[in-house]
C-alpha cells in the first residue's frame, strides 16, 4: 500500500472533525443578536478604525521573515546530507562547510548591522 | 563521546506494505480518538499540576479528583453561542481554526507508538504506527508549519487590533524557533542514517540520541516550548499585552478548536522529542536486559506514554515556575544565542563523525587532533582585546523642577535635587 494513502485518510478524518465541530456549534448555540458583540474587542468607545487592510506593523517582523527563507533553504539543504552523511563523505562534508561558511557571512552581517537587534 | 562511535550503524524501518486498507482507517480513528482524549486529560493534568505547585487543590469537583471537568468546559464550548465578528473576513475567519486543528491532528501519523503488535485473538500483526516513510520528520516540519497558517490567518481576518498583533507576533516567534528546531534535528539524521522515524526509533538501541548529542537536544528543548507559544514563550496571547492574541475574536468551538490545536501540538513536540531523542518505544533499561520482554509487544507503548507524559509534565513544569520573556529578548535569545549554537553543534559533530567514520583516524590522532582544534579556539580569547570603555556620560545636570512655575519630570540626562529628608536621622529609625 502506498504509505501516503493513511496520511490522507487522517486529513479527512481532521477535516470531518473540525468542519463538523464548527457546524454543530453554529446549530446548537443560541443566537442572540447585539450591535456592541459583534465589534471588534477594544477598549474604548469605538475601536480603531481597520485593523484589516489599513493595519500597519512594525517592519521588523518583514525583515525577520526574510532572514527565515535564507535560513530555512539552508536547513532544507542540510538535511539530505545528514541522511546521507556516510555515502557523500569527505565531498559532501567539505561541500556542506563551504556552504555553511557562506551562509555565515551574511548572518554575522546582520548580526553586525542590527538586524537581529529588536529595540 | 562514546556515542559517537556507536552511530551509524542504521535501523529497521517498520514494514508497511501488506498493509489492509482498513487496518489504516482503524489506527486513524484511533490516533484521534487518542488526542482527543489526551488533550481532555491534558487539561486537567496541567490544572493540577500547576495548583499543587501554588498549594491549592485545583479542579476536584466534577468527576472523581475533577478529571471530567475539561470535559464539562468542552461541552460547555459547544453550546455557546458562535459569534462571528461583523468585521471579519467571514471566509479566512472560519476556516483559520479548521486549519489550525487539523494540520495539528497529522502530526502524529507518523509516531510510532510501539514496535509490531499482533492483535489480540488474531495472526493479524502490524506496526504500533499509522504509517512511515523515508522523509517522515521532514513531513512532521511541513504539517507543524501548515499550523502556522492557522494562526497568522485566524488574527488577521479577525479585523481587531489585539489579533493582528498576536498573530505577526505568533508568526515570527514561530518561524524563528522553527530554524533552531531544525538544525537541532540535523544531528540526529547524521547518527541516524535517516529520516524515518521508526528507524530513527531502532537506531537507539544502544543509546538514546539525548546523550551523545546533548547540545541539539537542549536546543531542541528550549525551542519546542517556543513552538507551541507556551509560557514562558507564550508572547502570542500574553494576556496582560494583547488579550488573547490571535484567538481574541473567536468563541465557541472555533475558539475551542484553537485551543485543541495548542493542546495537540503539545503532544506532538513531546511525541517527537520522544522519537528522536528519547529512544522512542524503547524501554529505560539496557539493551538486552531480560532478553527481549520489555521491549517486544504491547509493552512499548507504556513506555512511550510514560516519556510523552514525562515531557508534558516539563512542559507544565516551566509554566509554574518561569516568568514571561520581554518579546526583544526572547528573539535576540532566538537568533542570537539558540541558532548558532544549533548551527555551531552541526558543525563540530560534523566533523567529529567525519573523522571517526570516514576517515576513520585512531583514537589517539583524534583526541590530539580535537585537542589542537580547542586550543586554536581558545587561544585568541586570551589575547582578544578588551572592549574599549565607552565614554563616561557627562554628569547629568541637575533639574530645577519648578522652574516655569509648576513640576516637570525630568529628561534623560537630568536628575532631580536630591530630597531634603535625603539621609537625615528619622526618629524610630534604626537604621
Amino acid at each position: 500500500m502506498n504509505p501516503y494513502l493513511p496520511i490522507l485518510i487522517l486529513m479527512g478524518i481532521g477535516a470531518v472533525l473540525a468542519l463538523g465541530g464548527v457546524g454543530a456549534s453554529a446549530i446548537i448555540g443560541p443566537k442572540r443578536y447585539n450591535r456592541a458583540k459583534l465589534d471588534a474587542y477594544e477598549c474604548g468607545i469605538e475601536p480603531t478604525p481597520h485593523a484589516l487592510g489599513g493595519g500597519r506593523l512594525p517592519i521588523k517582523y518583514y525583515l525577520v521573515a526574510m532572514t527565515f527563507i535564507v535560513f530555512d533553504i539552508e536547513v532544507v539543504f542540510l538535511y539530505p546530507w545528514a541522511v546521507d552523511f556516510t555515502t557523500l563523505a569527505t565531498f559532501g562534508l567539505v561541500a556542506m562547510f563551504a556552504f555553511l561558511a557562506l551562509i555565515t557571512v551574511p548572518f554575522v552581517y546582520e548580526w553586525r548591522r542590527g538586524g537581529f537587534d529588536w529595540v | 563521546m562514546n556515542g559517537v562511535v556507536l552511530a551509524a550503524e542504521g535501523g529497521v524501518a517498520a514494514d508497511f506494505s501488506a498493509e489492509p486498507v482498513l487496518a489504516s482507517v482503524v489506527k486513524a480513528v484511533l490516533i484521534v480518538v487518542f488526542l482527543l482524549t489526551s488533550v481532555l486529560f491534558a487539561i486537567w493534568f496541567e490544572r493540577k499540576v500547576v495548583a499543587k505547585m501554588q498549594l491549592r487543590p485545583g479542579p476536584n469537583w466534577h468527576g472523581p479528583k475533577g478529571l471530567l471537568q475539561s470535559l464539562a468546559d468542552a461541552m460547555k464550548l459547544l453550546l455557546k453561542e458562535d459569534v462571528n465578528v461583523t468585521r471579519a473576513d467571514r471566509v479566512v475567519y472560519l476556516l483559520a481554526p479548521m486549519i489550525s486543528v487539523s494540520a495539528s491532528l497529522l502530526v502524529f501519523a507518523v509516531i510510532p507508538f510501539g514496535p509490531s503488535v499482533r492483535i489480540p485473538f488474531t495472526d493479524f500483526s502490524t506496526p504500533a504506527q499509522l504509517t512511515d516513510f523515508p522523509v517522515a520528520v521532514l513531513y512532521i516540519l511541513a504539517a507543524a508549519s501548515i499550523g502556522v497558517y492557522g494562526i497568522v490567518l485566524g488574527g488577521w481576518s479577525s479585523g481587531s487590533t489585539y489579533p493582528l498583533l498576536g498573530a505577526v507576533r505568533s508568526t515570527a516567534q514561530v518561524i524563528s524557533y522553527e530554524l533552531a528546531m531544525g538544525l537541532s534535528l540535523v544531528s540526529v539524521f547524521i547518527m541516524a542514517g535517516s529520516m524515518s522515524t521508526s528507524q530513527i526509533v531502532s537506531s537507539q538501541a544502544q543509546v538514546w540520541w539525548f546523550i551523545p548529542l546533548a547540545p541539539a537536544f537542549v536546543v531542541y528543548v528550549i525551542s519546542m516550548v517556543g513552538e507551541t507559544n507556551r509560557l514562558p514563550f507564550d508572547l502570542p496571547e500574553a494576556e496582560g499585552e494583547l488579550v488573547s492574541g490571535y484567538m481574541t475574536e473567536y468563541s465557541s468551538m472555533k475558539f475551542a478548536w484553537f485551543f485543541l490545536a495548542e493542546y495537540i501540538n503539545m503532544l506532538n513536540v513531546s511525541a517527537v522529542v520522544t522519537t528522536l531523542f528519547l529512544g522512542g518505544w524503547r524501554a529505560p533499561v539496557p539493551d538486552g536486559f531480560l532478553g527481549d520482554a520489555l521491549n517486544t509487544g504491547w509493552l512499548p507503548i507504556i513506555w512511550f506514554l510514560v516519556k510523552v507524559w514525562a515531557v508534558m509534565f516539563f512542559f507544565v513544569w516551566v509554566r509554574g515556575t518561569l516568568l514571561r520573556l520581554r518579546y526583544d529578548q526572547f528573539m535576540v535569545f532566538g537568533w542570537k544565542v539558540l541558532i548558532p549554537v544549533a548551527l555551531g553543534w552541526v558543525v563540530v559533530l560534523g566533523a567529529v563523525q567525519w573523522a571517526l567514520t570516514i576517515a576513520e583516524l585512531p583514537r589517539s590522532t583524534f583526541f590530539y587532533l580535537a585537542a589542537g582544534v580547542v586550543v586554536l579556539v581558545l587561544l585568541p580569547m586570551l589575547f582578544w582585546p578588551e572592549k574599549k570603555r565607552r565614554a563616561e556620560p557627562a554628569e547629568p545636570e541637575t533639574l530645577d523642577a519648578f522652574a516655569d512655575g509648576y513640576p516637570v519630570p525630568p529628561l534623560p540626562g537630568q536628575k532631580l535635587p536630591a530630597s531634603e529628608r535625603f539621609g537625615k536621622e528619622v526618629a524610630g529609625n534604626d537604621r
